[in-house]
């Protein structure tokens, strides 16, 4: 197939403007040395997974204990045995916030993998194929990925109910559309790249080309989108849980704690039940944005101005 | 370019199509049989088929899509499963609400947010550039319920001005009055907008700034305002309209968690409702009418770009 065959087929009009953006301008060296910002990030986000894996046994209460059970204690303002105060059910924001780090940074990595599994393989799946296939493929995407995402889940979650494994499938297939058209765009550009063409003549089947031409020369880009596409989960698993249609209770995570606890903000004593959880989630997400818009910028690309 | 655009809003309207398709039987997959849900477990089979027929839930879904189409055209959406009441009722008191806040948040945030850009733009690498792509690269990143309690805290608590939840009717209330009743929650919006719109503008005024004419103005010595102002904005207005209408697009969920999360009655609590009551009449109604917006909106931005761009218009 010539190069001017494998253009000519259908691009969505928007694909023009971004085309060529995603390669990185240079080739990236092969150790990344953080700055300031960098390492910002990457000491937040630690902390963060640190808390997610042990949060559940270093936590001082279980997830619904009560701190003070024989006293009246609604958005207690912090004091020894509940260093972040109570919330609306009396019970211990420090624990909660521990036990919901897990679940709340779980679930989003979880979705993000499966967005990726499912976006990369049809993604450059569709680049490699026939330009029919790849139209047709294309053409649903677009469909989906035109719906407001926060819409789709709202839907699914109004048919089957919320849990875990239904949030994390929900969010996989909805944020995989995006990953879909990188993949694609990176797999069709790569493809008319001469060491590509170089490689066909040669007479290297279709697995080969996939992971010894392309894949090495899609990492990096996909590698960044993929700290992106994290952050965008994060926030759609947590706004979902906001809007109480995502993780149940008793179950904490942070999104919820933010719905349960809005009482605080015009009643109680204390407003730390909203913030923490909300400052949790902030803090995780901007950490994420910071390493990736550092690696970006050291790897000479430009995913940092898509953001 | 006609033809261009012509294609484009065929495509447009295929989309519109799919979508509803979605809506319809991804919600259709709902357990439990509507009539069964509206009448309650002591009915009758009778009375359930009759209300079904009623309903025309004996229907093939075919035709059951069809009819629901045809009606959302006239602009009827059905009557409410969780209460009877007709749809049209429930948002006819709640709609004001949410195009109010939307449409000034528009009306404040985009401007300002643009102006912000494109003077970013215009001193790159300066202290004042430096500073704002840092806070913006942190709000991008934080969820609108984050920006809400920073503001609920500085204005409700520290300055004691305003309530952190949104009370009250609108009732009658002028437009200074509505303004300051709905201070929070645009606010709230208007950061969570400023945040992209910064960025993306900042960029499309400096991708303008890098072609070869503008570096002619400059070697000829022309002033850098100038420049600015007379040739590089006259070409950067498609991207910035490209800009604006996405990120309008990007407003619908915004609208959704901001109304949740200052409690006042719009669109947005409604299809919140409708999916904690299973109403799936008013969620395929409402989620019709959002996405509408969204996809409109998309449509708006793409045939900006297009027309903005004189390689689109006229292709080789």
């Amino acid at each position: 197939m010539s190069n001017a065959q494998q253009n000519d087929h259908y691009v969505a009009p928007y694909d023009a403007g971004v085309s060529f953006d995603e390669l990185p301008d240079s080739a990236p060296s092969s150790r990344y040395s953080p700055s300031w910002t960098g390492w910002l990030g990457i000491s937040v986000v630690s902390f963060w997974v640190f808390i997610a894996i042990l949060g559940p046994y270093i936590a001082p209460l279980g997830e619904n204990d009560l701190p003070f059970p024989d006293d009246y204690s609604e958005f207690q303002m912090p004091r020894p045995g509940a260093w972040l105060g109570t919330d609306e059910s009396d019970r211990d924001v420090l624990s909660r916030l521990m036990f919901g780090a897990g679940r709340t940074i779980g679930i989003s990595f979880a979705a993000t993998l499966l967005a990726y599994f499912i976006g990369v393989v049809m993604g450059i799946g569709a680049a490699i194929s026939t330009p029919r296939v790849d139209m047709i493929v294309s053409r649903i995407n677009d469909a989906f990925l035109s719906l407001p995402t926060i819409m789709l889940g709202l839907v699914v979650v109004a048919a089957v109910g919320s849990s875990i494994p239904v949030l994390i499938v929900t969010a996989g297939v909805i944020y995989a559309t995006v990953v879909f058209r990188l993949a694609r765009a990176l797999g069709q550009e790569i493809m008319v790249m001469d060491f590509v063409e170089a490689a066909r003549v040669r007479g290297e089947g279709r697995w080969w080309i996939i992971t010894r031409e392309i894949w090495p020369n899609a990492a990096m880009p996909l590698m960044t989108d993929f700290g992106l596409r994290l952050i965008y989960v994060i926030l759609f698993i947590s706004s979902l849980s906001f809007l109480g249609l995502g993780v149940q209770p008793p179950q904490a995570d942070w999104g919820s704690m933010v719905r349960e606890n809005l009482g605080a903000l015009s009643y109680g004593a204390s407003v730390i039940p909203v913030l923490a959880p909300a400052l949790a989630i902030a803090t995780l997400t901007v950490g994420i944005n910071l390493i990736v818009d550092d690696i970006s910028a050291h790897s000479g690309g430009k995913l940092s101005k898509r953001l | 370019m006609t033809i261009l655009i012509l294609k484009r809003l065929g495509i447009g309207l295929v989309t519109v199509l799919a979508v509803s398709l979605i809506i319809f039987f991804g919600t259709k997959i709902l357990p439990g049989d509507a009539a069964q849900i509206r009448l309650g477990q002591s009915a009758t089979p009778e009375n359930v088929a009759a209300f079904r027929a009623r309903l025309g839930l004996d229907q093939p879904y075919i035709i059951q899509y069809l009819t629901w189409l045809k009606n959302f055209m006239q602009g009827d959406l059905g009557t409410s499963l969780a209460s009877d009441v007709p749809i049209t009722d429930l948002i006819a008191d709640r709609y004001k609400n949410t195009v109010f806040v939307s449409a000034l948040t528009a009306a404040i945030g985009v401007p300002i947010s643009l102006a912000l850009g494109i003077m970013a733009a215009m001193y790159p690498g300066t202290v004042y550039d430096r500073t704002l792509t840092l806070v913006s690269v942190s709000l991008v990143a934080a969820p609108e319920f984050f920006t809400a309690t920073l503001l609920v805290l500085l204005f409700v608590f520290v300055l004691g001005i305003g309530n952190a939840i949104v009370v009250g009717s609108t009732e009658g209330k002028g437009l200074f009055e509505l303004i300051a009743h709905f201070a929070l929650p645009i606010t709230t919006l208007c950061f969570v907008i400023a945040s992209q719109l910064i960025r993306m503008s900042r960029a499309a005024v400096l991708n303008v700034m890098s072609s070869p004419y503008i570096e002619m103005a400059i070697l000829k010595g022309v002033p850098r305002k100038r420049i600015i102002f007379r040739h590089a904005l006259l070409n950067a207005i498609g991207p910035i309209v490209n800009v604006v209408a996405l990120n309008l697009a990007y407003l619908v969920t915004g609208v959704i968690v901001v109304e949740v999360y200052f409690g006042y009655n719009g669109l947005a609590t409604l299809i919140v409702q409708g999916v904690q009551t299973r109403d799936y009449i008013l969620i395929q109604g409402l989620g019709m009418i959002f996405c509408l917006t969204y996809v409109i909106l998309m449509l708006i931005a793409d045939i900006a770009a297009y027309a903005s761009n004189a390689r689109l218009r006229h292709p080789k």
